[in-house]
């Protein structure tokens, strides 16, 4: 299926919970409003047209210093799906303020989202709600601060921790 | 009843009563089967592993945060050590995504040679990924085999970009140097020699009977499973999914070779195995046609006029004293130091605004300092628009992505790489729950973690 009508097919389900679409370089973006997020991801899975079947990746991307973008919402959860059937990609977006950073999770839909979650969550901040186990993926659990969000900087040492003596 | 007898001798008098006497057993982070620092949290039952909790990050070293405070081509070493027994496929696919981002394309030689070189790398890989699972499960020889076969390739990759390791050969529109004289006679008599070190270990390991034991049925995952858990690659088609980034969306120059896609259907440690050792033949085939077809022709050394020092054609350069130097050939290495203007036109887009000019320009001419200077001085550079853009190449794990963002600057605003390894490494404790300790080794050595690009 062509990626404009991918868009098509939801922006027709989903009307006005699909709020933007756009392409670039031949990637097609859909942005998605948050409370219909895991809705949408599994019609796309689900959806005889469709059939994205794989999450390839889940991640973040921290708006606070882009330039235009400062005082909007400052996250966006970004999903990349593919289809294995059909061979099409399309990636799904949700924009997310930072004073009220959750998103439903995708887990019941991906058991990959589990481990793509805990990422976001441990480099961003972004809670993941209703995810079974939302512990720190690559940092540990002392670890203060989210280290891929803009504001946190990049020369900032924290104590390494041992064993307990 | 003779088995919680057994469960009595092991853990002691009640244990077998099921009251809740389980083991837990951390393995790693420091294990000597463990193939890069991971640990796994275990509750046994006896031998049984019974839920197992996997953790990851102690190799993190913020790889995507790095990437965010220098130029584009900046992050390029960065990509050599994520997946560090492949990297020169790292280098290609975030230079794609890089090009994906500006909207251009490379030479059709520069798409032969990421095409070529990839390949060596994923022979490389496959070969180490076999080798040590084969020597954790006792077999040494196959090991020290593999790894002969692998310093053979890897001279090749020294030939190409002067290190082993670290290559750092990519560039966006481009590489850094065409490939050396006689190159593809080399790379024939590599192959020649891995083929019959593949054949070796194939007699070796094919039908051993130990070897088998530990493999056929163990850390089976189903297709459904596999497909659930976003995993790619060789565990992938291991299960029967003919997908390959390679065939599926053809990038570089794989639209233009022959290859079959290997298949197995077990999804078993063994099928893994066939399925790499299948593999690599076919990337030893891609290879040699790649080279065989390579546009551009052969290297010509042979230049009019005397080629002069690089220490000299420097010095003139800054007295001054261009006149007539653009016309001089430089006599550079062809791997360490630079190129000559004709093989680097031919391996760099002629994107001005991408490619750093070859060196004759920049010291020769204006014209080519000022092109050399706009990419290398603080707030220039290769400045792509803004937007995103995700580029996925078949990696030796699976689909290798770069999901890169751009803001209009000189900077990536968001370097994201998707790890190949990773979901195979969540999916993990599916794969050794219920079965023995001892299985964990293949199956784990199967997934073939690296921990460069699972941590990043």
């Amino acid at each position: 299926m062509e990626g404009a009508a991918i868009l098509d097919r939801l922006r027709a389900r989903f009307g006005a919970a699909v709020a933007e679409t756009h392409a670039h370089r031949g990637d097609h973006t859909a942005v998605v409003e948050r409370e219909a997020i895991v809705d949408v991801l599994r019609f796309c899975r689900d959806d005889a047209e469709l059939r994205f079947d794989m999450l390839s990746d889940l991640t973040a991307v921290d708006f606070l210093k882009f330039p235009g973008r400062e005082d909007g919402p400052r996250f966006e959860v970004v999903y990349h799906l593919y289809s294995l059937p059909h061979g099409h990609r399309v990636r799904l977006k949700v924009r997310v303020d930072e004073d009220d950073p959750v998103v439903p999770t995708a887990v019941p839909v991906w058991p990959i989202a589990n481990w793509l979650e805990r990422e976001v969550w441990d480099m961003f901040g972004i809670r993941f709600d209703g995810h079974p186990d939302l512990r720190r993926l690559l940092m540990y659990e002392q670890f203060v601060g989210h280290p891929l969000r803009k504001d946190y900087p990049i020369n900032r040492r924290q104590p390494l921790i041992g064993p307990k003596t | 009843m003779a088995e919680t007898t057994r469960r009595e001798i092991m853990l002691g008098e009640g244990s077998g009563t099921g009251t809740g006497q389980d083991l837990k057993v951390g393995m790693g982070p420091a294990h000597p089967a463990m193939h890069g620092i991971i640990r796994i949290i275990a509750d046994l039952d006896g031998e049984i592993i019974r839920k197992a909790d996997v953790e990851i990050g102690y190799l993190h070293r913020a790889f995507e945060k790095d990437c965010e405070v220098g130029g584009w081509n900046n992050a390029i070493p960065y990509t050599d050590r994520l997946n560090y027994v492949s990297p020169l496929i790292n280098n290609f696919a975030y230079a794609s995504a890089v090009e994906k981002l500006l909207g251009i394309e490379v030479t059709e030689r520069c798409k032969y040679i990421r095409t070529a070189l990839s390949e060596i790398s994923r022979v490389c890989d496959h070969l180490t990924c076999i080798g040590a699972s084969a020597m954790e499960l006792g077999a040494f020889t196959v090991f020290l085999y593999m790894i002969k076969a692998r310093e053979f390739l890897w001279e090749l990759v020294e030939d190409v970009t002067g290190a082993r390791l670290t290559i750092s050969y990519g560039r966006v529109g481009g590489v850094k140097a065409d490939l050396p004289d006689g190159f593809e006679a080399k790379v024939r008599k590599a192959f020649k020699e891995t083929r019959e070190v593949l054949d070796e270990v194939h007699r070796l390991l094919t039908g051993n009977r130990i070897f088998m034991d530990r493999m056929v049925g163990v850390g089976a995952l189903s297709r459904e499973e596999t497909i659930a858990y976003g995993i790619t690659g060789p565990l992938l088609r291991a299960v029967g999914v003919p997908y390959d980034v390679r065939r599926a969306a053809p990038h570089w120059a794989y639209d233009r070779v022959d290859f079959e896609v290997v298949t197995q259907s077990d999804g078993d440690n063994y099928a893994r195995y066939l399925v790499r050792m299948a593999e690599m033949e076919q990337s030893m085939r891609i290879a040699e046609q790649a080279l065989g077809t390579m546009p551009g022709g052969p290297i010509n050394v042979d230049f009019e006029g005397r080629p002069i020092d690089p220490a000299a054609y420097v010095d003139q350069g800054k007295q001054g004293k261009t006149e007539g130097l653009l016309l001089v050939p430089l006599r550079l290495s062809p791997n360490l130091e630079g190129q000559h203007r004709r093989e680097w036109n031919r391996v760099n887009t002629a994107d001005k605004r991408v490619a750093l000019p070859p060196k004759e320009s920049t010291y020769g001419s204006i014209e080519g300092l000022m092109n050399h200077f706009m990419l290398i001085m603080e707030g220039y550079g290769i400045r792509p628009p803004a937007g995103e853009a995700y580029f996925a190449a078949e990696g030796a794990n699976g689909e290798l992505g770069f999901y890169v963002v751009s803001d209009g600057g000189d900077r990536p605003y968001r370097v994201r790489c998707r790890p190949p390894c990773l979901p195979p490494m969540a999916a993990l404790h599916r794969m050794i729950e219920g079965e023995m300790v001892a299985d964990l080794i293949p199956t784990f050595g199967s997934v073939n973690m690296i921990g460069g690009e699972l941590d990043r």
